[in-house]
């Protein structure tokens, strides 16, 4: 963001003390602020509740007033003795467990005095199919909260594809905020320079949570929330790059890597289905007969044998699968390929729970006679709903 | 009559890949009038199609067929030599919106874009392009539109359709054809049925279809089928209340999706508790639409809601 005209806090990481005790005044001096912050750097949040095992005096982000009376030094001293308890520690937070998380690694902050907090976003309008810029007085809150109790303070523009934020939306926007003097003239700068962000990167969502105005009248993001376009990502390979798929779901990751859509979810029948409303709609019917889906899978329109197989592999990997539904109107698919594949999925894989296999459509007599001939144990389902409620009666007593 | 194509229907097929070649082949089978293909690098030659004819299709047909379509580099250049008035696009994600505006320069009345993955800012412009041009999109990510017997264009197996008196139109590919298979199951059969698409940005949306389906002499009753995420159905069902003299049937996909996951569509998500089934099958039901439990009672509530 910082390299897009979005101003954002200024900081250091530190990996030793000396380097933690070296960001201090630069820091103050560019900021002007004699205030800074030492944040633990950790994947886990509610670091600021958090505590050192070794220290449990020690918080895992402290803001350091001593500059204020004492000078940069004086900030540099107390850095460098929080820096010493910090390093090598072990910090405990409410997402870390109790065993905690060790640090390594120090984020030296600028400190910030606020003056006001603002919500920011640009996201799409799908009902006019353009991009818009959302605005409120009250950040800090979740914008549906304010959406619900006081929607007159959300404030909109839309942004014109060929144009981009105008000027004078801009201008609108801070108007509407109430914004005058040096903070509008840095609030027009940063929200038209938002605008183009999310044009440039592709993204679905950029939301600023605080946005804030501090009283030298500066704005700056606070906190920030991105989410980009999937589809886009083949222009932005920097950004594919910044992909953590260790902070994802393993089985959802393995199922895009094979192309297909999976998305786990907290029951007990398994289903494979061709298409995602018709997916979504097997789910929805096993939880209507009175069953829980183990999941959401799309194995799409073209899935190949080896596709389903890879789709069985991932849905009877899951413990808490107690039988299995598989769900095909075949159009562009062909249910025999489909049944081939459940077969030799089958034979692979092995099967310990129930199938119910429901074909429709394309070579469907093909496919039938596929899984008869195999000799596996398959129940066969005339329609969704007949299929659904075949699956929970099979799955009942287990 | 029908809506959006018929017999008198010119196609177009933009990009042919192995997908274009797939269902052009199968478009013609069926007795779309297939009339030019645009696929720059290999302007100036002509594809051949030959195989048995789906006789489920434009009737009083042999029982093979042969056509040798030609090959255009722009689509202005297949619209002057061929006077097509529809185009389907199968160009891959990357080049699809383009596509979608060089049809639409080209001054095609119907784009039915079948192409999966554009990006949205892609769409936002296509989109911006059309505006006031009397040019239609459909789609994209769509499975197409079909009149049973006259034309089809798309990737929706032809024989489960049956002409007749129902119209269908829904954001899902599938789900139209469990929905097709039981209208022709109970002898009802469809006017037209329109896929548009699963996208968040797209061309035609619900509205559309429902006001010429209302104007169509034709069809006496409409099945609806959404999902989750936005509000198109909610201002369908709007729609509905306020415009439409016709029975209208429907179903919501995604009741049991979790919050904040996108459900094989880009655009089947529930976000800051907007978008949600509930909501979507509350405001159909307020409009009067008979809204199926599941998609297997999808034929039998448009027979209760024909009365």
């Amino acid at each position: 963001m910082a390299a897009r005209g979005i101003p954002v806090p200024r900081g250091r990481v530190a990996r030793t003390v000396d380097e933690a005790v070296a960001a201090v005044r630069p820091l103050i001096e560019e900021s002007g602020n004699p205030v800074v912050v030492l944040k633990t750097q950790i994947h886990a949040g509610g670091r600021g509740k958090g505590a050192f095992k070794e220290h449990p005096d020690v918080c895992g982000v402290n803001v350091i007033t001593d500059g204020i009376t004492g000078g940069p030094g004086a900030a540099e001293e107390a850095v460098r003795e929080l820096a010493k308890r910090m390093l090598g520690s072990t910090l405990v937070t409410i997402q870390t467990g109790e065993e905690g998380k060790k640090v390594s690694r120090l984020y030296v902050e600028q400190g910030i005095d606020i003056a006001r907090e603002l919500y920011l976003a640009v996201l799409l309008d799908r009902s006019a199919s353009r991009n818009i810029v959302m605005a409120s007085s009250e950040g800090g809150v979740e914008i549906e909260k304010v959406a619900e109790e006081s929607p007159e303070k959300i404030l909109r523009s839309e942004i014109d594809p060929a144009i981009g934020l105008a000027g004078f939306q801009a201008n609108e926007l801070s108007h509407g905020l109430g914004m005058e003097g040096e903070p509008a003239k840095n609030f027009v700068r940063f929200v038209m320079a938002l605008a183009d962000a999310a044009t440039e990167l592709d993204t679905d969502l950029i939301e600023i949570n605080p946005l804030v105005v501090t009283t030298e009248g500066q704005v700056i993001a606070l906190d920030a929330k991105v989410a980009f376009d999937d589809n886009a990502l083949y222009r932005h390979p920097d950004i594919a790059d910044m992909r953590d798929e260790t902070e994802e779901d393993p089985a959802e990751v393995a199922a895009k890597n094979s192309g297909l859509n999976y998305i786990k979810l907290d029951g007990t029948i398994g289903c494979l289905v061709n298409g995602a409303g018709l997916a979504m709609a097997t789910m929805d019917t096993i939880k209507h007969v009175g069953g829980e889906p183990a999941n959401f899978l799309d194995v799409g329109g073209g899935a190949t044998a080896d596709q389903v197989t890879t789709a069985f592999h991932i849905i009877t990997r899951d413990p808490n699968v107690k039988g299995i539904f598989v769900n095909i109107f075949g159009g562009i698919m062909r249910c025999d390929v489909i049944a081939t594949g459940i077969v030799e999925a089958v034979k692979r894989v092995g099967l310990e729970v129930p199938l119910v296999v429901r074909l429709e459509g394309t070579n469907v007599d093909l496919g039938r006679q596929i899984i008869e001939d195999s000799g596996l144990e398959v129940t066969n389902a005339d329609s969704l709903r007949d299929g659904a409620e075949k699956i929970l009666q099979l799955t009942e007593h287990l | 009559m029908s809506i959006l194509i018929d017999l008198n229907t010119k196609v177009l097929v933009q990009g042919l890949g192995k997908t274009g070649q797939f269902h052009t082949d199968k478009a013609i089978a069926y007795g779309t009038r297939m009339v030019g293909a645009v696929h720059p690098s290999r302007a100036g030659t002509e594809f051949h199609f030959e195989g048995e004819t789906d006789h489920s299709g434009v009737p009083g047909r042999e029982d093979t067929y042969t056509a040798d379509l030609p090959i255009y580099a722009t689509v202005s250049e297949a619209v002057a030599d061929t006077g097509a008035n529809a185009t389907v696009v199968y160009v891959p994600p990357p080049f699809a919106a383009d596509a979608i505006m060089e049809a639409a320069a080209a001054g095609i009345g119907l784009v039915v874009a079948i192409t999966e993955g554009i990006p949205v800012a892609d769409m936002i412009k296509a989109k911006r392009y059309l505006q006031g041009s009397g040019t239609r999109l459909v789609g994209p990510n769509c499975p197409g539109v079909i009149t049973p017997g006259e034309c089809k264009i798309g990737i929706m197996p032809g024989y489960i359709h049956q002409r007749g008196r129902i119209g269908i139109v829904s954001r899902s590919g599938t789900l139209t054809y469990e929905a097709v298979h039981q209208v022709t199951q109970l002898e009802l059969g469809q006017t037209t049925a329109v896929g548009i698409g699963g996208d968040p940005v797209n061309g035609t949306d619900f509205v559309d279809v429902l006001e010429l389906f209302q104007a169509d002499d034709e069809t006496e009753g409409v099945v609806m089928i959404g999902e989750i995420g936005g509000t198109a159905e909610e201002e369908a069902a709007e729609y509905v209340k306020s415009e439409m003299t016709k029975p209208v049937a429907g179903f919501i996909a995604g009741t049991t999706a979790p919050p904040g996951k996108r459900m094989g569509h880009a655009g089947a998500i529930v976000s800051g508790g907007k978008g949600t089934a509930r909501a979507k099958i509350e405001a159909m039901t307020v409009a009067g639409i008979v809204v199926a439990e599941t998609p297997s009672d999808l034929g039998e509530a448009m027979v209760r809601a024909l009365g």
